[in-house]
């Protein structure tokens, strides 16, 4: 992490990692696309709609997951004061509120023919939407300061205070009574689906986070060019107007 | 100890004498209350069920359009930079901040509630029980207004961005806070489990809210 603390040297290593993670997400998802809508079996209660759990729930988890690279880029902003972690934290959220409106959508979709509604307000799905509301409102904060130092901290701040929710969507399903099914694959007891099911959602898994990873290193360094745009930007003000004077 | 009641009973006329700071969030929150049955209809029955929600939705958005004012006017003047470099640690400058927009908001806005109730046709077996919700509800509409408050400090057209950034923190509030009062208007059960932890939701906010709040001035202030 320390190594990585200066940007070219990130620069230079997003450089090298891209292309070769870039083909790593293309077979994955290729892979669990296919195994997903052509090997998978279906389900004996749900028919053909449990394929929608194969895009789903990956994307559920790296709404989740999205959140709490957001909320240890804060410590790292925070405590460590790591000079990358801002710029891990703003780009990896509107990566995550995507993540988080596909599992919602895809969710509203497969709830229709399931349980015959679009939306209910149960525990899950309430701080679901709670998280994607989270997601937004750091998205605002970062755009309405304009000092890119303040508005890291201040981000960080809100990431820390939200990241409460995180445990409360994982445990939702378990403290109350919901209409989202309970845990099925990350529980005490091991997986509840059947493997013919369970490892194609687990390709899917490993392809939406590579994508994810993919994603935030092609974010963060169009970010840091971006500052060094403005950096030079802001020079050439100066230079002038110092010119003038 | 001194230094903070100081700061708390000055904070609080302050407000008082603002020309109507504590009257525009009454006013706000009459308003409110008073177009709903425009929007939904005269039925009294659907008003006196949807009652407590609307009540408490309409105090937590009048309680917010008032929560720029915890800070931004000592901001505005400089005073809130000699503040910090007084005697009093950042985090209990902001709750006492905190417990004076409290005092001089939450409360009043609790104990007009009821009044307000009476255009919603709510039962009179259940204010009291609402009016107490409100009272132990809005401490924390008060300390989790003054993170957003804190973090949103300055900028422009900040009293949406703070709502925004905070409403869905009170969502928890929320729903123990409107269960209290259903539960004691309709049921099942005891109104007490979610009046208990509406409590402790507001116990939670005093001691923790502050120290993210005096986070979000120091990067602020710097």
């Amino acid at each position: 992490m320390i190594s990585l603390a200066n940007p070219t040297r990130f620069l230079e290593l997003v450089k090298a990692v891209v292309p070769w993670l870039a083909a790593l997400v293309v077979i994955l998802l290729g892979t669990g696309l296919y195994l997903s809508f052509f090997v998978a079996p279906p389900d004996y209660q749900q028919g053909e709609t449990v394929r929608i759990m194969f895009i789903h729930v990956p994307a559920a988890w790296l709404a989740m997951f999205g959140y709490t690279v957001i909320a240890l880029a804060a410590l790292g902003t925070l405590i460590w004061r790591h000079p990358l972690a801002d710029v891990a934290a703003k780009t990896a959220a509107p990566i995550g509120a995507t993540f988080t409106f596909i599992a919602l959508v895809t969710g509203s979709l497969w709830g229709k023919p399931m349980w015959g509604t679009y939306w209910v307000w149960d525990a899950r799905l309430t701080s679901m939407l709670v998280l994607f509301l989270l997601y937004l409102g750091l998205i605002a904060l970062w755009q309405a300061i304009e000092e890119s130092g303040r508005a890291g901290r201040a981000a960080a701040i809100l990431a820390l205070v939200g990241a409460v929710n995180i445990p409360i969507i994982k445990f939702s399903v378990d403290w109350w009574n919901t209409l989202h099914q309970p845990a099925s694959v990350f529980r005490a007891g091991g997986p509840t689906i059947d493997p013919a099911l369970l490892t194609p959602l687990f390709v899917m898994a490993a392809g939406f986070t590579a994508l994810f990873v993919l994603l935030h290193l092609i974010a963060m360094r169009a970010e840091i060019l971006r500052r060094r745009v403005r950096a030079l930007q802001q020079t050439q003000v100066a230079r002038a107007a110092l010119a003038e004077a | 100890m001194n230094a903070a009641l100081a700061l708390l009973v000055r904070d609080v006329k302050l407000a008082w004498r603002e020309g109507g700071a504590i009257g525009v969030a009454l006013g706000f929150y009459l308003v409110v209350v008073a177009i709903t049955p425009f929007g939904l209809g005269p039925d009294l029955n659907l008003l006196a069920r949807v009652a407590p929600g609307m009540l408490w939705v309409a105090l937590l958005l009048a309680a917010l359009l008032s929560a720029d004012r915890i800070f931004h006017n000592d901001y505005e003047d400089g005073t809130l930079d000699v503040l910090t470099t007084g005697p009093l640690p950042l985090p209990v400058l902001a709750a006492i901040k905190s417990l004076a927009h409290w005092v001089t908001t939450g409360v009043p806005l609790a104990l007009l509630a009821p009044v307000l109730g009476l255009l919603l046709n709510l039962p009179l077996d259940a204010m009291p029980l609402l009016v107490l919700s409100m009272l132990a509800g809005t401490p924390a509409v008060s300390f989790i207004a003054a993170i957003g408050a804190s973090l949103t400090l300055g900028l422009r057209r900040s009293g949406l961005l703070l709502a925004l950034l905070v409403l869905p923190l009170y969502v928890p509030v929320l729903i123990f806070g409107v269960s209290t009062v259903s539960a004691a208007m309709v049921g099942p059960g005891s109104p007490w489990p979610p009046f208990l932890m509406l409590c402790a939701l507001s116990l939670a906010s005093i001691v923790l809210a502050p120290l993210a709040a005096a986070a979000a001035l120091r990067t602020a202030l710097r």
